[in-house]
């Protein structure tokens, strides 16, 4: 009898014990009642790496994010998967001479590649430098561009200078950014476990991460999107300036390039002789920033 | 396999049988993790927005503990040592307690990355699409999660053995033990080779960080394990010899020296040189344009080491507590110096020169609070079961009825522990 009584006191304080665990469990858990499930699709999880895509895989990915792309903006996106073009690698020539550090393209390419508004991701960097010293640690992010040029200062605008050894390629754990056959290194948004080494690994702090939901208003939208480029992106996942593929390798400039009002950018194939970029990395003065950093840019700066 | 089962399911219902106590370390222990599960819930829902990283400062205190704990479980080699290549028999009944801390220190690694991961349901990728041998983590991935099944099989099989009361076969453990202890100054070295190899970090991009790594963890680690033994001596009553906390501390004392003067060393060239490298160093040391966060931090540190290493040096230090005070110092002192300041300042100035101060936010802090917690947790009924194991407590019946039934008798219990501790055969 007494034992029966034991048994069912101790039964008693395990259900107790067991039903409180729980309860406190569930409580814990409970934000997980706003998770937006949107992006968990079994679609979305089974897709392959985009090098292990066949055409067909390849189709199917572009219309679920089409379809995305639909039901959250009201717009149906122009989006592709534009190849690298043979015989082009990319290059980009920055004259420092002439830019004023007006700011217009960090403000085009927000406008071009989708990039979240609220936070705003900003691919492009404008470095004010007092003259007579490159030395970025004296330099200030913040200026006041309404103010500009400041006659004892000169601007060096810094993105991604896709280099031919990159650093950020090299560190990524799940192969999900590579440099493609036209020298421009890509991020596969889908593949991205958002670990953030590479951003750890870029010299030219180049690498931006969705650290909140990216919030695009629907009328800001670029329905002009390409896979490795500009389509939007999730929270969790790296971004960073990729020359504008969706325009460039359809044979049109990047849009940082097409807004600056003093022509301070020039951009071309670097395997052309006879093209701008070619031209001016034979005849003008240039460096490359951080060159002792071993990462072979394919970003330059001159001076006139 | 059904003895097995039986094994386990003893070990479950133990691990929920203690006096007032235990349950409340567990209770608060509980507690605490679900505080820090249920921010974590709240970081999935918003994105690492929740933390105090940014563009320019894209580690934390996430990492910070990673790092800091990646040694903590290297550490445990330095009780294997001194038993298998020095003979020193005092510690021959308490490796276990070193490699199960492994266990549950390589638990709050792995889980320490994960909630650093932005989309950790794309964990897969990693066994899909690996960057080996190109990507440094993908060495780390592979190391900790190898360091902590060659763990799990030591102990899980001297356990079982002593459990039947069975000897254990050395085939079975002598090559793992010898194996996990080179593996253990392999994960700490490929966790340093992380930072190391990483040319736009000039805070982290020298080759003297490896040594350091192994140093301060030699150093933490055993101090930890020496307070977590008179722990366990005190509430379980196995037995553990002052002469044994002597010899780690021994071991503590060596490897804190080391560290400082690998500190010092690397302290000389950067600011002898002047180069613009030291600027994250000075930033750490003495603040940077006015921003100096982790300035009372690292001198803290600084402060906790030295006196930890002075009064190890002291006769003072053969008191058991005064000794318990220097390894509370060192663990503290070694966890904000190669915790924070080790990853933070690396991003600070950013590579363009920008200064961003990092602060932890209130939910990346209760999620650190609450896997230290589970870790702990885990640690705790890992030890739990082991020692009435190893006491001879609890026994397979047929084992027990099998051989003579004065069990329990201290003469059975100490047999029963030499047979089933590691080192014994």
């Amino acid at each position: 009898m007494t034992e029966r009584t034991v048994d069912r006191r101790n039964f008693l304080r395990a259900s107790l014990g067991a039903a409180g665990g729980m309860a406190a469990f569930a409580a814990a858990v409970s934000p997980l009642k706003d998770f937006d499930t949107s992006d968990l699709t079994l679609e979305g999880f089974l897709q392959k790496h985009y090098k292990e895509m066949t055409p067909e895989d390849k189709e199917q990915a572009l219309e679920r994010i089409r379809k995305e792309v639909e039901e959250r903006y009201a717009v149906r996106p122009e989006l592709r998967d534009l190849p690298p073009i043979d015989g082009v690698e990319f290059g980009y020539a920055l004259n420092l001479g002439r830019c004023i550090g007006c700011r217009r393209c960090v403000h085009a390419c927000v406008e071009e590649n989708n990039q979240s508004r609220d936070p705003e991701i900003q691919y492009i960097r404008v470095l004010e430098l007092p003259r007579g010293s490159i030395d970025v640690e004296r330099s200030d992010h913040h200026y006041d561009d309404r103010e500009v040029p400041n006659p004892d200062s000169f601007y060096m605008p810094v993105q991604c200078h896709q280099c031919a050894n990159p650093p950020c390629v090299k560190v990524c754990p799940v192969e999900a950014t590579w440099r493609e056959a036209d020298g421009v290194v890509v991020v596969d948004y889908d593949w991205c476990i958002g670990c953030r080494y590479c951003a750890a690994a870029c010299p030219y702090f180049a690498r931006r991460f969705n650290y909140a939901e990216p919030e695009i208003p629907k009328e800001r939208l670029n329905p002009n999107m390409n896979y490795l480029s500009n389509r939007p992106r999730k929270k969790g996942v790296m971004e960073k300036c990729h020359f504008c593929l969706q325009r460039t390798r359809a044979g049109r400039m990047p849009a940082c390039l097409e807004v600056c009002p003093v022509g301070a950018r020039q951009f071309g194939n670097l395997l052309d002789p006879e093209s701008n970029v070619s031209q001016i990395l034979k005849t003008k003065q240039i460096f490359v920033l951080k060159q002792e950093a071993g990462t072979l840019p394919r970003f330059f700066y001159y001076f006139d | 396999m059904k003895t097995y089962l039986e094994f386990l399911a003893r070990c479950f219902r133990l691990s929920f049988v203690g006096d007032w106590r235990y349950y409340t370390w567990m209770f608060a222990l509980t507690a605490i993790a679900l505080l820090g599960l249920n921010a974590y819930c709240r970081q999935l829902v918003d994105g690492l927005a929740t933390t105090g990283m940014t563009d320019q400062v894209s580690w934390g205190m996430y990492i910070a503990n990673f790092t800091y704990l990646v040694g903590m479980a290297a550490a445990a080699v330095m009780l294997v040592i001194p038993v298998y290549i020095y003979r020193r028999h005092e510690l021959h009944d308490l490796v276990i307690f070193g490699e199960l801390l492994a266990v549950a220190v390589i638990f709050m690694c792995l889980a320490f990355v994960t909630v650093d991961l932005g989309r950790p349901d794309r964990f897969m990728h990693l066994f899909l699409r690996l960057n080996f041998p190109v990507s440094m983590l993908s060495w780390d991935v592979i190391v900790l999660n190898v360091y902590l099944l060659l763990n799990l099989h030591i102990c899980g099989y001297l356990i079982y053995c002593a459990y039947r009361r069975k000897k254990p076969a050395r085939a079975f453990y002598i090559p793992f033990v010898f194996i996990a202890i080179v593996w253990a100054f392999s994960i700490h070295t490929v966790t340093a080779f992380l930072y190391v190899g990483l040319g736009s970090r000039p805070f982290w991009n020298s080759a003297i960080i490896a040594p350091r790594f192994l140093a301060s963890a030699f150093a933490a680690g055993p101090a930890f394990i020496i307070l977590t033994l008179q722990v366990i001596r005190r509430f379980t009553g196995y037995r553990i010899t002052d002469e044994a906390l002597r010899i780690l501390k021994g071991i503590v004392t060596v490897a804190l020296t080391i560290n400082m003067f690998l500190l010092g060393c690397e302290l000389f060239v950067e600011f002898y040189t002047g180069s613009t490298h030291a600027v994250s160093m000075h930033y750490l040391f003495f603040g940077l344009h006015g921003y100096d966060a982790l300035v009372p931090w690292i001198w803290t540190a600084v402060a906790l080491n030295s006196a930890a290493l002075v009064v190890l040096y002291t006769p003072a230090s053969r008191r058991i507590w005064v000794m318990d005070l220097a390894c509370v110092a060192m663990i503290v002192g070694i966890w904000i110096e190669k915790g924070m300041g080790l990853i933070v300042p690396a991003f600070i100035p950013s590579p363009l020169g920008e200064v961003v101060e990092y602060l932890p936010t209130w939910n990346e802090t209760l999620v650190c609070l609450g896997i230290w917690a589970a870790g702990l947790l885990v640690y705790t009924i890992l030890v739990r079961v082991t020692v009435p194991v190893l006491k001879g407590d609890l026994v397979h019946e047929e084992a027990a009825t099998g051989t003579d039934r004065v069990a329990r008798s201290a003469d059975r219990t100490q047999s029963a522990r030499v047979e089933g501790a590691p080192g014994s055969a």
